[in-house]
Formats: C-alpha cells, structure tokens, sequence
C-alpha cells in the first residue's frame, strides 16, 4: 500500500517536472556549450565556457533573440576526444540547440564534425587551426595556417633573422598539419631540411629535459635559431618551465607559440619567458576602447579582476554576435536558413576591426605578434596593415593548391579548380 | 607631414632650451652633455624598436655618468615617459606589493621625483633584439666590476658582437684581470676576434686557445675556417692553418661527445629518480602486501595539492613551503591510506580482482573530490628559487637544480624506508608479516594494525613522490592517472616484494628511455619500453630479483 502511495506520488512528480520544464522550453532558444570543464585542455576551454554564458547572459538582457530568452545548454567533454561525438550528438537529438559554440582542439573538432553534419547543426569553432577544412555546419572563427602560423614565420625569417626551424608539437592532427605546411613553406623558402627539425610529444608530456636540451643544442650550431611551437594543453606548463630552468632566453632562441596565450600563461611564472612569442588575432593588451570595455564586462561578470581574456575569447564574441546577427537577418533559429545567412556579415572585433563571414565560412582577421611581458601580458611587436582572410586550403601543399571551399556558388568545402569536381562534404 | 616634424623639432628646441636653461651648473661643458643625454631618452619615447638600437648605441658612445643606469632601467622594464609633461623617468622596482602607483626618479639627478599613478605613465617597451643590444652594452660596464661573475657575465657577453670597442675593452681587461675563469674566457673572446684576421700566425696562436674551449660558438667558428668557396676552393688558403682548425674540431668534437653521453647518463638517472619515487610506495602496497592499489596515483595527487595547500598557507615563505609540505603530503597520504585501508581494502584481502576494482573507484573518488574543492583547473605550486636554473658544469655539460635536488630526495626517501624496515621494530613486524602471517600472529604481532600501518607507509610516500612531482609536472585531478602504469610497471619489472629490485628497474626504464627519445622520439620509445618489458616478463614472470623461498613460492 505504501509503496503504491509512493509511486503514484512519484509519478504526479515527475510529470510536474516534464510539464514545468515544457512550459520554460516554449519560450527559449537553446545554446550548447561543448567545451571540456575538466581533463588536460580544462586550462584553456573552461574560459570559453564563461565567455559564452556572458554573452547569453548579455543578449537576454537586451531583451534576448526573436523576443525569446536564450538559454545555456552546458556539457562537459571532459577532454575525452570519442565523448565529444557523444555530447555533441545529445545537444543536437535530445536538447535540440539551435546552435553550438564549442571544442579546442582539432580532434576534438574532427569527432564531432561528423554528427554536426548528419545531424544538421551548426557549431562555432572558436579556435586557430590547420585549416585543410570546410563544413557546411561549422564556422570557423578562429585562424586558418594563414592568419597565423604563416606570418609568424615570416615574422621570424625576415624580422628577427632566424634561419633555422624547430617545430615542435603534440602528437595530434592540428600540430601534424600545421608543421607540414610550415615545413613545405620553409623549404619553398630555401631553407635546408638539415635547418629544419620536427619532434612531437604526447599530450600532458612533462618530462622535457632531454628535448628542451636537444634543442638547445640545435640552437648552438651559429645560425639563429626558432621554436615554432603547436604544443597543446597543459603540456606548456612544464615546457616553459624547462625552458627557464635551462636558460634559454628569448634573445637567444626565441619560441613562438600558437595554442599559449594569457590564460595559459596565468599560471606560470613569467620572468623567464620574458620575449618568447605568441601569434593570434587579439591580445588582451591592445588598447581600443571596445576591447577596454569587453575586459570590464568580463571582470564583472566573473567576478574577478584578474582573469585574463584571450584570442579564443574574442573568437566565441565575434562569432555569438555573428549568429546573433544572422539569426535577425533569417527571422528565425533554423539551421539551413542561418548557415545561408551568415556568409557576408560583418561584425566588429575587439582589436578595432571588422570580421567578416567568407564564402569559405572563415573570417577576416588581423595578425599580432606579440612578446610576453614580466606580467604574462604581451606587447605586440608587429601587426599586419589590415585583415587577412582564412584561407581553408593551403597553397603551400601541392595537393591542396587547386583546392577552394565556397558554400555560396560552388555549395562545396572541397572543390577542385583544375578538375572541376567537387569532393568531400557536398550537401546540393 | 613635413610640418608636423618642423613642429616637432621646434617644442624639441623650446624643451632643449629650457632644459639647458634650468641646467646652468657648475660647467658649460656638463650642461651640453646633460641636455644630449636628455635629447637621446626623449628620443626613446616615439622610436622603433630599429631606431631604439641606434639612440643605445649612441648613448653607450656617450660618457654621461647615468648613461648606464638608465640603460639598466630600460632593460629593466623602468623607464617610463609621464604622460602629462612626456617627460622621461626612472621608476623603482614596480614588483613590491602596491601596484597603483609608482616611484619616479629623475634620470640627471637619480633622486626621487615623487610618485604617479601607474595610469598617468606609458612605459617604454623593448623587444628581444633591443635587449640584447643592450645587454651587450651593458656588459661593458660589468666588465670592471668587483664582482668575477659578473665580470665573466659580461665577458660572455661580449663575446657575441666582437667589434673593435668590443676587442678593445677585453685586451683592456686581459692585462688586469686576476680571476683565472673570466681570464680564460677573455682570452676565448680574444681568439674568437682573432679568427677574423688572416694573418696565419696570429689564426694558429687563437686556435690553439681555443682548441680546449667548449663553447659551441669556438667550433662553429673553427667549422667556418674549413669550409669551401662556391668555386671550390677553401675559404682559409694557409693550409697548415686548415689542418690546425680541422684537429681542434676534432678535439672539442671529442669532448662533446664524451659530455653528451654523461648527459645522457644524467637525464636517465633523473628521469629513473621519478619513477623509482612514485614506485617506491607502491613497491610497499603492492610489493608487500600484495594490495594491487590502482588509487596509488590519487595518493600522489593529494601530496602534491598538500603542496600547493601548504604553499597557499604560507605565502611570504615560498622558499621553505616545499621543505614543511614534505611531511604535510607524508601526513596527509597516509593518513588517507590508513583511512582507505580500515574501511575498504581490510575486507577484500586475499581477493585481488575486488581490490583492483574498489581502488579503482577509489581513485575516481579521490579525483571528483580534488575537482569538487580546488576545480578542475590546474593549480600553480611556485618553484622556489634556490630549486629553478642550471648548475653548469661547464659549456657542455648542464643540470637543472629541480632534477638534481628531486634525484637527491629520491635517495632520502629510499635510503630512510630500507633502514626503517631494516633497524626498527615496526619494520620488524611488517617484515614479518609479509613472509608469514600466521606465525607473525602466533608470536603476538597485532597483524591488523601492521596492514594499516604498512598502507599507511606506502600511501605516505606515495604522498611525498607527489611534493617531487608538484616541481615537474601540472598538479590538477589527472596527475595520479598519468603515473600509475609507469608504477605498476616499475614494481612488477624490479620483481615484487624488493625493494632494491624497484630502485634499479626504475633507473634502468629511466636510462633506456632517454637513450631511445632523440634517435626514436617520446612516443615510440615510450612504446619500445613497454614491448621490452612484456618480452622480459615473459621471460621471468617474477621480475629481475625475483622473492627466493618457499613463502614466496606459496604466494
């Protein structure tokens, strides 16, 4: 009898709950947030986590989207590359978000590109990559090779005189590709294989004596010599640390990294990396009164002075003002009309400039180099005139020179001049 | 445009004038030079960081008293222009505490100048190129200190833009100088210039000199007397003079060799230090006790968040904190293993596939609490100063102070655990447990409290291995998984149940790794290892010293 009464009440519960949860879902646009909370890429994905919630946040105190409220649908990866498919799948089937801001690395992109694809949904990329890519359900918001790792090393072959080339890597997609280009970029450049050197290291790796050794010793040869470096995650922390401890200085070897910037650098001590450099698109250190008020609104919001903001940040901004723009311009959250909207925006970025959507679904970005400062901030030392457009197929592999994505005309991310085919993703 | 320069010159003379006016001292002579001096740092304000190099350059060139102190404070980070008046100061060393205001210094008088809120000044950046620039001109200023390491500092530096003042100042120096290592690197930075000329007595007389030197900049430049002209015939014609060049390389090649093995060596045994520490307790828990205790790695993971605790706690002693986390990480570990014991593994003795499971959850527990309290973000535990840098044995051969002083821990902690089991009455008992219970009972050992204390003890130095580890690797909820099978694979490689067995399959994994990393690179030797270790045990399924006797054999 009492287990009856129990049920029954049980059941009264739960629909309650379904009916109460129904009656909220009716008036809200649904917002995934995939980034991992916790694992190795924890110190760098969870900020973007907060980004995102604060421009929800924002944009439901202006009075929200299509006079509904947004609401954050949070997941947790947790750096786990196959559980990033899984996540990605139940915002998509059981949330049904409208949209997803999302994933760091690229294997964790290239998991969930698949689902976004069959599922329908759109996700914003917020970070640099390798390029060799464009889906019809991801904007990339980040840098392609050529608004970033390129003019790095231009930046270090002309400016600083480096003549010979670590590159050094995780053992992942993002690092092997990057350093193949680089690599067919260096040589179309004349510099000697011997001049070139390519190592990579686990995720997480922390026992880098011998390498950061070995390095110094192919810095030692009378040429000056450069780290690129696409080492990932939280395997920078002791990277840099050694690097200290063994005294390589700035002057000396310079390393530029791609996936380091102020939130990775928060933590470490940051004297003896004074000069080492970093390549993005944004610096918390420019000084334009639209990055001095997005600085403020973010210590607000989290409640913390001291945190830092970053390239993948501004990312995240100008990609959730894009969507919100293009979700105004098709009148309505639906997927295929939004992904037909966006090419063509234009929104401002942080740094005094404009993005702009490209057929190719990357943006129009500038290019900073910057060296760290004692207080883990950068200074930019070299910028580029203007906006440099992302480039999804390098021009510097043979195979991908004929290569253009444009989902405007040619509805195709992988479209063949010489052959006039299309490959790959095709959604006539 | 043009007008724009016109007027920036005329405020320019207006300024000048004003300075000069204010300047009217004791000689003309002062004045002039204080004025150009001031000329030169109102430069700095607008310069490229190109056009910075040259206004250094033509300070050095100066023999204004404050050019070398204001040079100090620009590489420094010091040098500020205030923005109401765009005149340039000094500031003092902005690292004490208040960050809101800084304290200016005049740059003629070098006395105070009051203080200005930190937003009412633009600091005047460098980049890497103008430091060296201006480290190298420094140098020639610490080339007369009082102090010899400094002195070779600056010879060192010297030795890397060898122009004539450059030369000059070392021959200078040569004559006077006292201390033998600042004098023989003189003489390096001496012969390096030597190998400019062409005269082949004076090439021959430098590379004898050079011929014992290590530094990787002598045998580049040797290499450089060797080479070939497009059309080829040899750059340096003194053949006598090649083959001089072509022996010392040799020579030096031969040092460094000889120094890269020893390295080599070095890097292994550092390396083997670690995974003999983190293996040291569980060659207790697992060795001993046959506990097969898959949350050994979370026990790790809590002594190096003791670490970063104990750090928090003590913040103005960031020197000592590590030393005081030592026994907190010990405290803390063990006595969550003596908890884990007496609630969890006490009722699975004797039935390993449960421990392996329950300590597995264990070990997510343990994880999810660290994310619950510290979240999953990596905490930075401070690597005091005296455990950061390099002890240079010389230009070949180099340690970081962070494996050297863990190396030197891990011998401690080894050396302690075998004269506790060895000489004291608990490690009596839990000797004598472990080669025979029953007996150990019958002669009244209380064999439930031995098996807390012994986990306790091995969940203590796991603790302690993590205090080492906070130095090397990120202290986040994942530090444990990372470590755990390079543990396991110490303990049953060395052969379980020894200890000795543990401390050399560790160093020997450690010594094979670094010897396999530069030809196979991290991943494959990694891989390489662990198909090593599968053929050996194999081989001999009891590991390298295997227990002898009929208790082990029964086990």
């Amino acid at each position: 009898m009492k287990s009856k009464t129990l049920q029954i009440a049980g059941l009264l519960f739960t629909a309650a709950m379904t009916l109460s949860v129904m009656a909220k879902a009716q008036g809200t646009i649904k917002v995934g947030v995939l980034h991992s909370l916790s694992g190795t890429m924890a110190i760098s994905e969870t900020t973007l986590k907060d980004t995102v919630l604060m421009m929800i946040d924002e944009q439901n105190k202006k009075g929200g989207l299509l006079g509904k409220k947004l609401e954050a649908v949070v997941v947790d990866p947790a750096s786990n590359w196959p559980l990033f498919a899984e996540k990605a799948h139940e915002l998509l089937e059981k949330d049904k978000v409208a949209v997803v801001f999302g994933c760091w690395t690229s294997v964790s992109r290239k998991s969930v590109l698949p689902v976004f694809e069959k599922d329908d949904g759109l996700l914003f990329y917020p970070v640099q990559y390798e390029g060799e890519e464009s889906s019809r359900n991801v904007i990339y918001t980040g840098a392609a090779p050529n608004q970033q790792a390129i003019p790095a090393v231009e930046y270090l072959m002309n400016e600083v005189g480096v003549k010979r080339w670590v590159l050094e890597g995780t053992d992942y997609v993002y690092p092997r590709t990057t350093n193949k280009i680089l690599e067919a970029f260096l040589l179309s450049k004349g510099v000697k294989p011997a001049n070139i050197s390519i190592n990579y290291t686990p995720f997480g790796f922390s026992d880098w004596q011998a390498r950061v050794a070995a390095i110094k010793k192919f810095g030692s040869q009378g040429l000056k010599t450069a780290v690129v470096s696409t080492i990932n995650g939280d395997a920078n922390v002791p990277f840099y640390k050694e690097l200290g401890n063994q005294n390589i200085s700035a002057e000396d070897i310079p390393v530029v990294a791609f996936s380091v910037g102020e939130e990775e650098l928060s933590g470490l001590d940051t004297k003896p990396l004074v000069g080492h450099l970093a390549a993005w698109n944004y610096f918390e250190s420019i000084n334009t009164p639209v990055n001095r008020a997005f600085i403020a609104r973010w210590h607000a919001y989290i409640k913390n002075p001291k945190r830092t903001t970053n390239d993948p940040m501004e990312a995240h901004y100008i990609g959730f003002n894009l969507w919100v723009k293009a979700v105004k311009k098709a009148g309505t959250t639906d997927v295929d009309k939004v992904i037909a909207a966006l090419p063509g925006l234009e929104t401002p970025n942080l740094t005094g400039g404009i993005a702009k959507v490209l057929p190719n679904h990357h943006i129009t970005k500038p290019v900073y180099i910057g060296e760290v400062r004692a207080d883990g901030q950068f200074d930019v030392v070299w910028k580029t005139p203007g906006t440099v457009p992302g480039e999804a197929w390098s021009k510097y592999l043979s195979a991908d020179k004929n290569l253009v994505a444009d989902w405007v005309t040619l509805k195709c991310g992988n479209y063949n001049m010489a052959t006039k085919k299309c490959s790959g993703q095709n959604y006539q | 445009m043009k007008k724009f320069v016109l007027r920036v010159d005329l405020r320019w003379l207006i300024a000048l004038l004003l300075v000069a006016g204010r300047c009217v001292g004791p000689s003309f002579a002062q004045s002039s030079s204080d004025a150009k001096f001031l000329e030169a740092l109102g430069e700095l304000r607008t310069a490229t960081y190109a056009q910075k190099g040259t206004i250094v350059e033509q300070l050095a060139q100066s023999t204004h008293p404050n050019v070398r102190a204001v040079l100090t404070a620009l590489l420094e980070d010091r040098l500020y222009v205030r923005n109401d008046d765009q005149k340039v100061f000094l500031v003092k060393s902005a690292a004490a505490g208040d960050t809101t205001a800084l304290d200016l210094i005049d740059p003629l008088s070098l006395k105070s100048a009051g203080s200005v809120p930190i937003d009412g000044l633009t600091k005047i950046g460098t980049n890497n190129h103008l430091r060296r620039v201006l480290e190298t001109t420094l140098a020639r200023f610490g080339l007369s200190s009082p102090d010899p390491s400094v002195r070779l500092e600056a010879a060192r530096q010297m030795e890397r833009s060898l122009d004539e003042a450059n030369v000059g100042l070392l021959r200078e120096r040569q004559a006077v100088e006292t201390n033998p290592k600042v004098k023989k690197e003189i003489a390096t930075g001496l012969a390096l210039a030597a190998l400019n000329g062409s005269e082949p007595k004076a090439l021959l007389g430098a590379i004898s000199t050079l011929r014992g030197s290590l530094d990787p900049n002598a045998r580049n430049r040797l290499e450089g007397l060797l080479e070939k002209n497009p059309d080829g015939s040899f750059v340096e014609s003194d053949l006598q003079v090649r083959q001089a060049a072509a022996d010392a390389v040799k020579t030096i090649d031969r040092w460094h060799g000889f120094y890269a093995g020893i390295e080599t060596l070095l890097f292994g045994l550092s390396q083997g230090s670690v995974l003999v520490l983190i293996a040291i307790g569980l060659a207790i828990t697992f060795g001993v006790m046959g506990v097969i205790n898959m949350a050994h790695g979370e026990l790790m993971m809590l002594g190096a968040y003791t670490t970063y605790v104990v750090q928090v706690a003590m913040p103005h002693h960031v020197e000592v904190s590590i030393l005081a986390a030592v026994p907190a990480a010990f405290l803390v570990a063990g006595l969550s293993g003596v908890v884990i014991e007496r609630t969890v593994i006490r009722e699975l003795y004797g039935r390993p596939l449960e421990t392996l499971l329950a300590t597995f959850g264990l070990s997510l527990i343990l994880q999810q609490l660290v994310r619950s309290i510290f979240t999953a973000l990596n905490r930075s535990v401070v690597t005091p100063a005296w455990m950061s840098g390099t002890l240079e044995v010389n230009d070949a051969l180099a340690i970081t102070y962070n494996r050297l002083y863990i190396m030197i821990f891990t011998i401690i902690v080894f050396g302690t655990l075998l004269a506790v089991l060895k000489f004291t009455r608990p490690g009596l008992e839990i000797r004598a447990v472990a080669q025979n219970r029953a007996m150990a009972r019958a002669i009244g050992i209380r064999s439930e409290w031995v098996d807390a204390m012994t986990f306790g003890l091995g969940a203590g130095i796991a603790g302690m291995a993590g205090v080492a580890l906070s130095q090397l690797t990120n202290v986040g909820p994942n530090l444990g998984q990372s470590y755990i099978i390079d543990s396991f694979l110490v303990v049953v490689f060395g052969g379980v149940g020894n200890l000795w067995g543990t401390l050399i399959a560790g160093m020997l994994m450690g010594i094979v790794d670094e010897l396999l990393e530069p030809y196979a690179g991290a991943v494959l030797a990694k891989i390489f290892v662990l198909v090593a270790l599968i053929l050996f045990i194999q081989r001999r399924p009891r590991g390298l010293f295997p227990q002898a006797g009929r208790a082990a054999e029964s086990q």
